[in-house]
């Protein structure tokens, strides 16, 4: 086998692609196809499968891949505190790769914030997100009664169309909350890029992922 | 016209019975030749009984109550039901026990393969044989179980459940944050747990071992080098593996970090994996206070297999195809 480093290795498309590329390269990973080439999802001769970062747990945990880099917004999405929860993905968290800096924060329009008044007057914020199951923890865990609003696309549209009154996203820099007239109300978690393993994978290539461990620590 | 089931169960049609039955059958004859006798317990229980063994794990996820107001539940293992049954049943008898089951459980799983709400599960309970011995007979059952279905490339990995909390008592880490470094640990979250160490103020060596012990893995030598303070584990996991025949002592791969999830453990635990499979077939352990909650103190082991898992795995290794195989070839068998 020519994989460098005898793993697969699932990498997500999008925001972390860069940087996920350019660690892999400083691992002495020809990555010059894989740079190149954005169609292609399965490449072989290193060892490593694209996907969406949301995608990346559900293929480490079926053993599709050995490992794997997402975000650890998608993390706390998929995988949330407490065995007793059925939709946990069952992943090995192994490492803090500290790229893809990020802040899920809950905002609403700029003034008087109207998710305290919503809340005063009619018991409820309505929040919309793509993260539902975070912003649902987070409501519970500050006691407010939320109507979770799940969407799919521009997230920011939503509490200026006045379906909602506050939303819980991922955010970089706030560059497009402020041009939505939007202002950060609190910060939830910071979240970086994670290293996850398949558990079993985790045992029967032991060496093999430990090898990877360090360099990506020494990276 | 389609009539449902419910979310997570399933039928199963003549041909994948056949297949199924192949493996039960093989299973049954190893356990029965070893002193196994096969036991049926009801699949409805009281929940009050079975909540003497540990339900934070094996939350029972179908509850129902009966004529008289009773709250029961649809059993989520066997080794409860088998505790009770050794407690009431055997009150006087001479030990050790040897039992072997075939029987489905339920629980409130996301259903995915290999993951159903009602699961078949094939195991043994061994219960008054102390470790190391007890421990040793149980992993050479399992082996011989599993060598006679033809599964090749599984391995066992064999830890101790009581290592970790050792280790937190020896570094002296305040009592309150034990529970959350080890629920970090049980999920193998290594970032959360060097978070939550930080948060505890352990730092340099202390919060060092803390992190790095639960992370080796593989052959004796993690043993060797392991830390004074686990020594007593260690030593407990070295004579276990040299009551083991090289047949059997070839699968073992030592996990210094292997919790079982459910609560009842208290020695050596272990869990069986295939490169066919990306999640473990089944696994058990040493569960020596369980059987006193029930009245009748015995030092105990026993393991559990996921029918449904092992046959996934033997048809994967079969067409040379499944989870890990279609990738580079994992660490070979010493």
């Amino acid at each position: 086998m020519s994989r460098a480093s005898g793993l697969t290795i699932a990498v997500p498309r999008g925001a972390l692609f860069g940087e996920t590329v350019d660690i892999l390269a400083t691992l002495g990973m020809d990555t010059e196809e894989l740079r190149e080439n954005d169609r292609k999802l399965l490449f072989e001769e290193i060892g490593v499968i694209t996907m969406r970062p949301s995608d990346v747990p559900t293929y480490v945990e079926a053993g599709a891949a050995d490992v794997g880099i997402t975000g650890k917004d998608v993390l706390l999405e998929q995988a949330t505190r407490g065995s007793e929860d059925p939709t946990r993905r069952e992943v090995y968290e192994l490492l803090d790769l500290g790229y893809g800096r990020c802040t899920m924060v809950l905002a609403s329009r700029e003034g008087p914030d109207p998710a305290v008044e919503a809340l005063r007057r009619l018991g409820v914020m309505r929040v919309a997100t793509k993260y539902p199951r975070i912003a649902a923890r987070h409501l519970e865990e500050t006691g407010r009664q939320a109507e979770i609003v799940e969407v799919k696309g521009s997230v920011e549209l939503a509490p200026l169309t006045g379906m909602v009154e506050a939303i819980v996203d991922l955010t970089a820099t706030g560059t497009t909350l402020k041009e939505n007239n939007l202002v950060v109300r609190e910060e939830l978690m910071v979240c970086t890029a994670r290293l996850i393993a398949n558990p079993v994978s985790h045992k029967l290539k032991a060496a093999a992922i430990d090898d990877l461990l360090e360099r990506l620590r020494a990276a | 016209m389609i009539y449902p089931i419910p979310s997570g169960t399933r039928d199963v049609l003549p041909d994948e019975t056949r297949e199924v039955r192949a493996i039960t059958d093989t299973l049954r004859g190893m356990f029965e030749r070893n002193g196994y006798g096969e036991v049926y317990t009801p699949a409805l229980e009281y929940e009050s009984v079975l909540a003497r063994g540990d339900m934070a794990e094996a939350q029972p996820a179908y509850r129902v109550f009966d004529e008289t107001g009773a709250a029961l539940v649809l059993r989520s293992d066997m080794t409860v039901p088998i505790a009770r049954v050794v407690a009431t049943r055997y009150p006087t008898a001479e030990t050790p026990l040897r039992f072997c089951y075939f029987a489905h459980c339920y629980r409130g799983v996301r259903p995915q393969r290999g993951q159903p709400r009602e699961l078949l599960q094939a195991g043994i309970e061994l219960i008054g044989a102390p470790a190391p011995e007890g421990t040793a007979e149980a992993l050479s059952v399992l082996c011989h179980a599993l060598d006679a279905t033809g599964l090749k490339d599984y391995r066992v990995g064999l830890g101790d459940a009581s290592l970790f909390p050792a280790l937190m008592a020896a570094i002296g880490v305040p009592e309150e944050q034990r529970p959350g470094l080890l629920e970090a640990l049980a999920r193998r979250d290594f970032v959360e747990l060097g978070h939550r160490l930080a948060a505890a103020g352990l730092e340099g060596e202390a919060a060092e071992l803390l992190l790095s012990l639960p992370q080796r893995r593989g052959g004796p030598e993690v043993l060797t080098g392991a830390n004074a303070q686990v020594e007593e584990a260690a030593a407990g996991l070295r004579m276990v593996r040299d009551l083991l025949e090289p047949g059997v002592a070839k699968r073992i791969i030592f996990d210094l970090g292997l919790v079982r999830s459910i609560g009842y453990y208290t020695g050596a635990v272990f869990e069986v994996y295939d490169p066919a499979l990306g999640a473990p077939i089944g696994g058990g352990g040493r569960y020596d206070d369980l059987l006193a909650r029930f009245g009748r103190p015995l030092p105990a082991v026993g393991f559990a297999l996921g029918i449904d898992r092992l046959h996934i795995a033997l048809t994967g290794e079969e067409r040379g195809t499944g989870a890990l195989l279609a990738q580079p070839a994992g660490e070979q068998i010493a």
